[in-house]
Parts: C-alpha cells; structure tokens; sequence
C-alpha cells in the first residue's frame, strides 16, 4: 500500500512539474514575453527596464528556475493591468468557479445516476433506448450553445429565471444546468457499465436464489459495488468541469475564474491568464490522484495489484 | 459481416450532406457570405426583399445567415480534419516509437502523455493561442499538437502486443529495417483502434473549434465559422435568435453523427466494448 501510495504520488508530482514546463514554455512561444506583459504602446526604453525587470534578460534555464521557485511560493506575478498580485485576482473569483462546478456536479449527479441506473436495470425497455438516445445527444450538445437555448428559452421567452451575471442563488441555475449536461452525460454512461456489470455476477443470482426481488438485490448489493467506479471517475470529471467553465462563465457573464482568463486575455494580462491554466491543471492531477487513492481505499484487490 | 444498422446510414447520409454542403458552398451560397447591407440587418428567417429570399435570415450586419452557415460548414470541418490528421500522425508516430524502442524512449514518451493529458485541453489551447494570436493556421497547429496523447497511448499499447508476434521476429530476421517493419507490419494490424480514436477525436474538434472561435480566440471575423457566428449572434440573442440558433444545430448535428458513427465503430473494431 505504501509503495502504491508513493509512486501515484510520485507520479502526479511529476505532471504536475511537467504541467509547469509546458506552461513556461508556451508563454515564450511568442518570443520575447516582456511584449506579452508590457502596456501597448510604451515605448522601448520601457520595455527594456520591464524586461530587465522582471528578469527577462537572464539565461532561460535561470529564469526558469526562478519561475518554479516563485510557484513553490505561490506567487504567480503581479497583474500589470490591475497593479495588484494575480493570486489575489485568482482567489477572488474561485469561489464563484466552485459554485457553478458544484451546481453542475449536482446536476450530473442528480439525473445522470438514476438515468444510468434505469437504463442498466431495464436494459430491454423502450425507457432505456430514450434514455440512451437523449444521453447521446447530451455528450454531442456544444455547452455554448445549451447556454444559448437556457437562455432563450428561461430567459427571454418565459423570463423565469435570470440569465446573465450574478443575482441571487437562481442566477446559478442556467449556468450550472448548461455545464452539467455534458457531465451528466458521461455519468450516465459509467453508471450503466457498471451496474451492468455487476447485475451478470453470480452473487445476483445468488442473492436471487435466497428469494431477494430483483429490485432488493440492485439496491442491496448490485449499487454498493457499482459505485467503486462511479464515485472514483466522478473525481476526475471535476477538472473536466472546470475547463468547461471557460466558456459557460462567458456565455452566462458568471464572474469566475474561466471569464476571468478571457477577460485577461483581451486586456492582454497574461500573468493571470497562465495562472487560471495552472490553478485548473494542478486541480485536474490532484483530483486524479484523489481518485487513485480512493479507488485504492475502497477496493482491497487494486492494492494488492500494485 | 455484419450488415451496417439503418441508422448508421442515416447518419452518414446526414454528414456526406455536410461535407457536400461544405464542397459545394460556393455554389449552393445564394449570397457572398461577406457582403453587408445596412438595410438588411437582423431580418428574420423566412424574410422576402425585393425578390431575394434569406431563408435563415440577416445578421447584424446584414448578411445572408444561410451563405454564412454553408462557409462556416467548411471552416469548421476543414479546422477539425486537418487538426485530426495532425494530431494522429504525430500522436502514432510518438506510440509506434515508444512501443518499438521502449527503453527510455518509452519512458520519456509516455510521460510527456500523462502530463499533456493533465491540463485540460481547451485551456491548453486558450493559452496557446492568446500567446500566438488567433488564425487559421495557429487553430489547426494548436489543436492539432495539443490532442495527439490519446493516439499515442493507443498506439503504444497496440503496438506492445503487436511486436511481440511470431510474425515481426521473422520479418526482422529476414533483415527488415525498423522502419518498414513498422510501417508495413505493425501500422496497418493497429490502425483500426486509432481509427476508432480518430473519429471521437474529430467530434471533440469540431467542438473545441467552435469553442475558440466563440470565444473569440479561433477564426476572426469576418470569415464565418460556426461558433464565430453564434459569438457575434450572442449579443443580440434577445432580438434575433436565429443567429444563435441555426449555426449550433448544425454543429449538434455534426457532433452527434459523428459520436453515433465512432460509438458503432468502436463495436465493431472493438467487440469487448459492446454493450457498454
């Protein structure tokens, strides 16, 4: 268990510095990244005291170095638009972030694990086959454009809900719907697999034998051991969650850290922007090791695999 | 054989109609998708001016929405399948050379995978082409070079099992080199599994294509392309829907077809996965 523990975590520290790398590296694909950072319109004696200010004229292997050790403190810069240090812009708006990714979660629970249950259960049913059918169309629906319905039709048409910006706990209602969808989606379908796979086991027929009624052995014993995939993968659909928030948050003006990024990258405020990706990304690998180490907890033979 | 579902062909019919209607958009256009008319801003679906139809309406500036979703057909399959073709050929060559050599080539490879998997794409992509700027060309780049790990992943698992048959110990005792042993022996036995990808992959792009343009960091304006069209249509969805609304029904359906032909592909290659 412990040398299991110590590779998966190993492992994420190693994404996580890999993560690090490939966002140093982009934010100089352009060249220099002082013209990223500097005002437009200043002149070139101004870049040059930015440059060498914030160490740009240092080798890159020195810089990079100084960039991990500022990460390892946490600081991440100050904004040059906002003249103020970017992780207080960034915790600012995560609050918002994480109650749209709750309010989408719920959603993808609430209606993707009965669904993925129903359909797994009454596998032959006409019930099933919509139920399919309407789950497939929710992994191809674009979150922009149920965004763009939610609102016409909420908003605009029967005007019962606000459809832009923050306003009350309802304002929270449309954008989590819209992100939830795709989430629900992907529920559904893991919820089904794994129900059905436990339903073909012989501890059902067993269970069966003993007089249980079908839906006794699902609820007692087929949905406890379903839930091992189910609740792990769950995990990881969070970081997917939060990239979802990007464009949610900008269809619905909800001031998260996704309208934040495109926010920061029209005023040209990079700093901020490269700390959203690093905020999502080393969410994403924590929420993968989480995963890992849950899946690890609740079911001994991955243990005793590694 | 087994004979091919008749829904499976409807939904190929469906996008040979797309394709033909991205081809054929020249033609079929019944107006230049650029030219404004002040005069004819915002006018509904249906809307008959001095003999002219728009069927799909005007938009803000004018413009024939459906000439305009006829282009965007063919900006956004264009950004999709080359970024698709992109992202396959080096996400299988990086697998095929992970899994031949393995070794510290395997190593390297397969963990730039696992790190590459950990940043979410679409942000990856934002990132990119803020640094970059937006285009034609930086898009497909972007997207192509972000979304290569799920092939090599496959590509390195197929050919793991794939080198290890009688059949490529022969080939290279009889003085085959890498190279060809690889493209002539172990390509064509694992190109069905990243056909499988392939196709998945092209509905994710086609998707995240939209999403950049919408975002406004994919095409600019004024060369339409679907999400490019629904983001300039956002500001007036309260007065004109259908410039939100006819561009996403394409992409859904696009998107859609696409899904149901990889999820029946991945049963036929993949006979395990059934019923899932």
């Amino acid at each position: 268990m412990t040398r299991h523990l110590a590779g998966r975590i190993g492992q994420a520290l190693l994404a996580s510095f890999g993560v690090l790398t490939i966002v140093f590296f982009v934010m100089r694909l352009s060249g220099d990244p002082t013209l990223l950072l500097v005002p437009e319109g200043a002149s070139a004696e101004q870049i040059a005291q930015l440059r060498h200010q914030l160490g740009f004229d240092r080798p890159v292997p020195v810089q990079f170095l100084a960039y991990l050790g500022d990460l390892v403190r946490l600081d991440f810069g100050e904004s040059l638009v906002q003249r103020a240090p970017v992780l207080g812009i960034l915790a600012e708006r995560i609050p918002y972030t994480v109650a749209l990714a709750s309010g989408a979660l719920l959603v993808a629970w609430g209606v993707g694990l009965p669904a993925g249950i129903a359909m797994a259960v009454w596998r032959d049913r006409w019930i099933a086959r919509l139920l399919q059918a309407l789950v497939l169309a929710g992994q191809s629906l674009p979150t922009f454009w149920s965004g763009i319905l939610l609102i016409l039709l909420f908003g605009v048409t029967l005007r019962w809900l606000p459809t832009s910006g923050v306003d009350g706990p309802l304002s929270l209602v449309l954008p989590s719907l819209a992100l939830g969808a795709v989430t629900m989606s992907s529920f559904a379908r893991m919820t089904r697999s794994a129900v059905l796979d436990e339903l073909g086991r012989d501890y059902v027929n067993a269970a069966r034998a003993r007089g249980l009624s079908r839906s006794s052995a699902v609820a007692r014993h087929v949905l406890r051991n379903a839930a091992i995939p189910v609740v792990t993968i769950a995990a990881l659909e969070i970081g997917n969650l939060l990239a979802g928030a990007v464009i949610v948050e900008t269809v619905f003006a909800w001031p998260g850290i996704g309208q934040l990024a495109i926010q920061s990258i029209q005023s040209r405020d990079f700093l901020v922007v490269q700390a959203v990706v690093l905020f999502v990304s080393l969410v994403y690998v924590a929420c993968n090791l989480l995963a890992d180490l849950a899946y690890a907890a609740i079911d001994p033979r991955i243990r005793m695999r590694a | 054989m087994k004979s091919v579902p008749i829904a499976i062909w409807v939904v190929l019919s469906v996008l040979a109609l797309f394709v033909l209607a991205a081809v054929l958009a020249p033609e079929l256009a019944p107006f230049d998708p650029l030219r404004q008319s002040l005069l004819l801003r915002l006018k509904p679906p249906g809307t008959v001016l001095g003999g002219r139809s728009f069927l799909l309406g005007t938009d803000d500036l004018g413009r024939d929405l459906l000439s305009r979703v006829l282009f965007g057909a063919r900006v956004s399959l264009l950004v999709a399948a080359v970024a698709v073709v992109l992202s396959l050929v080096v996400g299988t060559a990086l697998g095929l050379a992970a899994g031949w050599f393995r070794g510290w080539t395997a190593v390297v490879i397969m963990r730039s995978v696992d790190t590459m998997l950990s940043i979410p794409a679409i942000l990856l992509a934002v990132l990119t082409v803020a640094v970059l700027g937006p285009g034609f060309l930086n898009l497909v780049v972007v997207l192509g070079l972000t979304r290569w790990p799920r092939y090599t992943r496959v590509a390195y698992g197929q050919t793991l099992q794939v080198a290890a048959l009688p059949y490529i110990r022969a080939a290279e005792m009889a003085g085959c080199s890498s190279f060809r042993l690889l493209w002539r022996h172990v390509l064509p036995n694992i190109a069905g599994p990243l056909l499988v990808v392939a196709t998945a992959e092209f509905g994710l792009m086609i998707l995240f294509e939209a999403g950049l343009s919408f975002l406004g960091l994919g095409i600019q304006p004024p060369a339409p392309s679907w999400g490019a069209i629904m983001s300039a249509g956002r500001a007036y969805v309260e007065r004109a829907w259908w410039l939100t609304v006819f561009p996403g029904a394409c992409l859904f359906a696009v998107v859609l077809c696409v899904n149901m032909a990889g999820d029946w592909l991945r049963d036929r290659i993949d006979p395990r996965s059934v019923s899932r």
